[in-house]
């Protein structure tokens, strides 16, 4: 049985947002933006744009009729550049024409003026400048401060992640077109419908009820279609409401990776104490995230950052303090994780340093400050139903963790050209939205005459294979085939109000939902049936598409019951409403309950290091994971072993790299390398965790999206592990990704230059903007 | 009018030569199924396959169409994932639904066309070839592994797959639909393009469509690729002419260099993915100038020498280093094309190496390259030729490094002694790629690096410390 979009996909039937068809009179639009991070805009010439055959219409700011303003927490972020650029590749105008062709010349003939303004790229610099996007935050337990002078051993040091680019291979675009009234159809390829409706709706200066928005599914989102969907929405819907036309807009990559923004880097400091016995008696970070010009979703992300902190260990005293700060790169955004493995790397660096400097193995530390049932977190939940431990027992059992060290060793003693190392990775990531009130989602089930039923949800399907869940959801709560339940696109008319697909819980919440609303169709084709049959209602059941009596098969049939409630006037459709229970959090005391369950796992990585030329491949990454009661395990699987590598990338090869003027180098798939089908791990094991699952996850399965991308981290350590088995008065540093530079660089010392010999055949060389094809 | 067999379909458009394939499958044709992800050939997602008739048989190659000109296609038969759908999946298609190898599916057409690719080509398919065949495919979603679980269930179904007539095995296994047996008369009869005659030399244009997206397709299109007297690897007493219009596959399927080469495969394997080396040819290689070719480090180690032709017919001979002038400057006038390069053949004291570190290894442009090529008499070093690239703004030969070697004998101290020189011979830059203080130690490593490969007991790694 095949459940979903499959078939869809391997035919090339699935359609995304550029795949659907154009109406006649179709337009395109452009974002246009000027070669520079941080300036005040003096004038900006489209005349000569303007006057290009094709070319419909240039907007400019002036030209918004609602508000210049996309900010979704803090409003801060103009859609269009009217007197100052904040970021390189922040748009400042829009060109709309007959062809993208047309639209691309005639984007090069815009003249921008402008006086150039200080460039900060480093969030060090920005929070001593006080360029903050929101004050600060402080998670405490215990008191730190007291706390140090009980610790037999302390140690501080730096920790740096840089970005990550999302790289959905389906770019940002949208399909504004007109309906009557003044209203706007938008197709959008977004994470998050109701953002960009609302969002459309203010730059408009229209209420949202004229705004529908469309999502069939996602080329890939990540995150990075969560609140940045909607400036590239909101400018085809600004050009389609200016020009009363059909407006297309699908970014060309080099615009995408430069317009929007990524994963934040973090520089964070940490310090770390503890007992005689490795027992981690204090933990201070101070996180500096780096959130781009404007705020986005960046407060919430801090938030989860110091969430997870301290991963999945207790600490009796903490102080955590994260600082948002306001650079000139593009505004960063929510990325698989979100926050939580920029937390989680700095305490494992920490427990690095400690464990290098004692001179012991670092899961050692690890293994001994793991959580316990009734341990508090910093922000005061209590932990339950923790599987930290049996994770990693688990772990051990499955995989010999010593023997696995010893083989690394073994390995390390027979080999003069590589070198080899290990790291253990424990995870433990909080499921909800940490902002309470956006726990909360709506499905609408429709049950047609014919039996064949439509749902519709807030889900977005990005290939997470949320659909495919919500099918066995509604085909398992009727009792029918899966092929009678078709998951309509995600639409704000037919579910309003959503929240975006985002922080693992889009099955959970939707799922919820969805099971509400299929209960109440459920109840009355069971009381309609009673009735036909005779019986009690509490007696009948639906089982494959018959309806049963006390356990026993009529010859009512699912099809003929359907269609007699119809004409009985039983009411064969349902909303329901599903708000996630239990959770709070006060933000004035940074404590709560703020997540309804935790997702555990433990991963031991393998990397081995090719000593002469620096470059590494990763021999195997075995882990045991947390699913609970899977709902479905080839989908599950799938996200964790996407999610993994998802997070290798980010700790090994993905770079981004901005120059001192702010302008983005890593600016090309050509650049900016994501994870080959060489590149992944050769030996990749999975095992699940026996447990019953927790109530609040949909059908006792956990949410599963995030929590494996920080598997990942485990990748820096093994890596580091085994520069320092080849060179072990290597500096120890933490800044990710260990690149095969970082990794020759620590290897070895600068090489001897001849004082005599051929002079050197001139200074420039290869550049980033002209970049030849090996 | 360009004309060619769209999957089943003759297609005949009066676009601009230089309109990309991708645009008029996806925007002319309405067959969405190829998709856009890069518009630069790193991604897969618009690949396609492209079918010819080489000596009278159709072969089919892996192209990503994002970079393929229409002008490049004439007379071709362009496959996309809509024409390798019938009803009832492939045994490609089902294996990717049966593996979970789809999540977001965005890129999963190109991972089916590549995968059909593979079972088309006149070699028995095997994990190894499956694998390789998608190594141009980026898949954002699954971590590749699904995928590969697909591969080797491919790999399973193939097995007894007949490589003298691929297409009509893959027929009747239901591998291709039924008309693909009438394709190759169907192109017999599509006429000739007549000779262009442009200003713009096209071969692959896998660098032409990444540096200049926004004017080929108005650009006055010479293409070069399908010229015979540019094609093919001959040898010629103790040398070696590569056609320029070879591409880097063309090269890795050479009798000829596959027996002079043991460690061709695994070095040209380096370069670029399966469509770009399917479509990049070694001219164009050349001609772009780029100061990290790879192709060009390693023929610059060989000692090549370009045979360089002007419309006239007359021709002239150039070594390979004195063509590169400058930062992506050539010894070229406008109107010569790189008709071959030949360089000697390796006897049997002579070592070849190359030695590529990016950062990602496959699929990526080199932090520096480097290849080498020594003769020894014995235990002396009677010749060498070094290049490097990504290290000056040229591809450098390497001649006071090897001048320190020749004549020396072959020990950790020649090397030792020489290494210094290199580091005077280069000046590279800080960029994406690296920091100049990297790209010299890489240098300094990848140079020791050739030593350690051909002599692992003489230059043992403890040597370099």
């Amino acid at each position: 049985m095949t459940l979903g979009d499959p078939i869809g996909h391997v035919t090339g039937a699935s359609l995304y947002l550029d795949d659907l068809r154009p109406l006649a009179g179709t337009l395109h639009a452009l974002a246009c933006d000027a070669p520079t991070a941080h300036a005040r805009l003096r004038r900006v010439e489209v005349a000569s744009a303007a006057a290009l055959p094709g070319v419909v219409r240039v907007i400019l700011a002036a030209d918004i009729p609602g508000e210049n303003q996309i900010g979704g927490i803090v409003p801060d972020e103009p859609l269009l550049a009217s007197d100052v650029i904040h970021f390189w590749g922040m748009p400042v105008a829009i060109v709309v024409a007959e062809s993208e062709e047309i639209a691309r010349a005639a984007r090069a003939l815009i003249v921008y003026e402008y006086d150039e303004l200080e460039v900060i790229t480093d969030p060090r610099v920005a929070r001593e400048r006080g360029e903050l996007i929101v004050p600060p935050r402080t998670f405490r337990i215990g008191d730190v401060d007291a706390a140090w002078a009980q610790c037999r051993h302390v140690f501080e040091g730096r920790a740096d992640t840089n970005g990550q680019e999302h790289l959905y291979i389906e770019t940002q675009g949208a399909y504004a077109v007109p309906t009557e009234q003044g209203g706007l159809r938008v197709s959008s390829s977004t994470q998050g419908p109701t953002a960009v409706q609302r969002t459309i709706a203010r730059v408009l200066g229209v209420p949202m009820h004229r705004i529908e928005v469309d999502v069939t599914r996602l080329g890939g989102g990540f995150g990075g279609k969560e609140d940045q969907a909607s400036a590239w929405a909101a400018i085809a819907a600004l050009a389609s409401h200016l020009t009363g036309r059909p407006v297309k807009l699908s970014l060309h990559r080099m615009d995408d990776m430069r317009m929007t923004g990524k994963r934040h880097p973090y520089s964070s400091d940490f310090r770390i104490g503890l007992s005689e016995d490795l027992r981690i008696l204090a933990y201070e970070a101070v996180f500096h995230q780096n959130a781009g010009a404007a705020a986005d979703l960046s407060p919430a992300v801090l938030e989860r950052t110091l969430f997870h902190a301290t991963n999945s260990y207790f600490v009796p005293n903490v102080r955590a303090t994260a600082w948002s700060c306001r650079t000139h790169l593009p505004p960063n955004t929510a990325f698989r994780g979100f926050g939580g493995p920029q937390g989680m790397f700095v305490i494992e660096s920490a427990i690095a340093l400690a464990a290098a400097r004692l001179g012991v193995p670092a899961r050692a530390i690890q293994e001994r400050n793991l959580l316990a049932e009734g341990d508090t977190f910093p922000y005061g939940q209590v932990a339950t139903r923790v599987h930290a431990r049996a994770t990693w027992q688990h772990a051990d059992r499955a995989f010999d963790l010593a023997r696995m060290e010893q083989e690394v060793a073994a390995f390390n003693a027979g080999s003069r050209t590589h070198v080899r190392g290990m790291a253990l990775m424990p995870i433990c990531f909080g499921i909800s939205f940490t902002n309470t009130p956006m726990n909360q989602a709506r499905a609408l089930v429709h049950v047609y005459q014919d039996g064949s039923v439509g749902v519709s949800t807030g889900a977005v399907e990005m290939g997470q294979g949320v659909n495919r869940k919500l099918v066995q959801i509604a085909a398992s709560a009727f009792s029918i085939a899966p092929e009678r339940v078709r998951i309509e696109t995600t639409n704000t008319t037919r579910v309003a109000n959503t929240s975006p697909s985002a922080a693992s819980a889009t099955a959970d919440l939707n799922g919820k939902a969805l099971e509400l609303a299929c209960d109440a169709v459920r109840l009355r084709l069971r009381e309609k049936a009673a009735r036909m049959l005779g019986a009690d209602w509490q007696q009948v059941s639906l089982v494959d598409e018959v309806v049963h009596v006390g356990g026993v098969p009529t010859d009512l049939g699912w099809k003929a019951l359907v269609h007699a409630a119809q004409w009985d006037r039983v009411n064969l459709s349902e909303s329901a409403h599903y708000a996630t229970p239990e959770i709070h959090f006060d933000k004035a005391t940074e404590k709560g309950h703020p997540f309804a369950y935790h997702v555990y796992g433990t991963a031991a990585v393998v990397a081995t290091v090719d000593r002469v030329r620096g470059t590494y491949v990763l021999d195997s990454v075995r882990l045991v994971h947390d699913f609970g009661q899977t709902l479905d395990a080839a989908v599950d699987l799938g996200q964790v072993e996407g999610g993994l590598v998802q997070g290798l990338g980010w700790m090994t090869l993905e770079e981004v790299v901005y120059d001192e003027r702010g302008r983005l180098r890593s600016n090309a798939l050509s650049t900016y390398k994501v994870p080959d089908v060489h590149s992944v791990p050769r030996e990749l094991v999975v095992e699940a965790l026996a447990t019953d699952g927790h109530p609040l996850a949909i059908r006792r399965g956990k949410a599963v999206g995030e929590p494996p991308l920080m598997y990942g981290i485990g990748a820096y350590f093994a890596i580091q592990n085994a520069v320092r088995a080849a060179r072990p008065d290597a500096v120890l540093v933490f800044d990710a990704p260990f690149t095969p530079e970082k990794v020759l660089m620590a290897l070895y010392d600068a090489p001897e230059v001849s004082p005599v010999g051929d002079a050197p055949r001139g200074s420039s060389g290869t550049s980033a903007s002209a970049v030849p094809r090996g | 009018m360009i004309r060619f067999l769209l999957d089943d379909r003759l297609v005949e458009t009066a676009r601009p030569a230089g309109t990309v394939v991708l645009d008029v499958i996806r925007y002319d044709e309405a067959r969405t199924g190829t998709k856009i992800g890069c518009r630069e050939g790193d991604c897969g997602a618009c690949t396609v396959l492209v079918g010819e008739l080489r000596e009278g048989r159709l072969e089919y190659r892996s192209m990503t169409s994002c970079l393929l000109a229409l002008a490049s296609v004439h007379g071709k038969h362009v496959v996309t994932v809509e024409g390798l759908t019938m009803p009832g999946l492939s045994p490609v298609q089902r294996a990717m639904v049966d593996a979970h190898g789809t999540q977001c599916g965005f890129c999963t057409p190109g991972f089916v066309v590549s995968l059909t690719g593979c079972c088309l080509s006149r070699e028995p398919v095997t994990a190894t070839s499956a694998v390789r065949a998608i190594d141009g495919n980026i898949c954002r979603c699954t971590g590749y592994h699904s995928i590969v679980r697909a591969a080797h269930q491919v790999v399973e179904r193939l097995a007894r797959k007949d490589i003298a007539d691929p297409v009509a095995w893959s027929v009747a296994h239901g591998l291709l639909p039924d008309w693909f047996l009438g394709v190759a008369d169907r192109l017999r009869a599509i006429a000739p393009a007549p000779s262009a005659s442009g200003t713009t030399d096209l071969g692959g244009g896998t660098d032409l469509y990444v540096q200049r997206h926004d004017t080929m397709t108005h650009a006055d299109l010479r293409p070069r690729a399908d010229d015979p007297a540019l094609r093919g690897i001959r040898q010629e007493g103790d040398e070696c002419v590569v056609g320029g219009a070879c591409v880097v596959t063309d090269l890795l399927e050479s009798p000829i260099l596959r027996a002079h080469f043991p460690r061709l495969e695994p070095h040209l394997l380096l370069v670029s993915s399966t469509p770009i080396r399917n479509m990049g040819t070694v001219a164009g290689n050349f001609v772009n100038a780029s100061p990290i070719g790879d192709l060009t480090a390693i023929f610059l180690a060989l000692g090549g020498v370009l045979t360089l032709r002007d419309p006239s017919g007359a021709g002239r001979t150039l070594p390979l280093e004195r063509f590169f002038t400058g930062y992506r400057q050539l010894a070229r006038r406008a109107d010569e094309v790189v008709e071959s390069v030949r360089f000697p053949l390796p006897g049997p004291q002579t070592h070849f190496g190359f030695e590529k570190v990016s950062k990602r290894t496959y699929l990526d442009i080199a932090s520096v390259n480097t290849a080498a090529r020594i003769e020894l008499d014995g235990d002396r070093i009677v010749a060498a030729r070094l290049s490097a690239g990504g290290v000056a703004p040229v591809p450098l030969l390497l001649g006071a490094t090897a001048s320190a070697l020749i004549g020396r004998p072959l020990s950790p101290a020649t090397l030792r002694d020489a290494l210094p020189i290199a580091q005077r011979e280069i000046a590279p830059i800080s960029d994406a790629r690296g920091s100049s203080e990297y790209k010299r130690l890489l240098l300094q490593q990848l140079l020791r690096a050739h030593f350690l490969t051909w002599f692992p007991e003489r230059f043992a790694p403890e040597s370099f410390a």
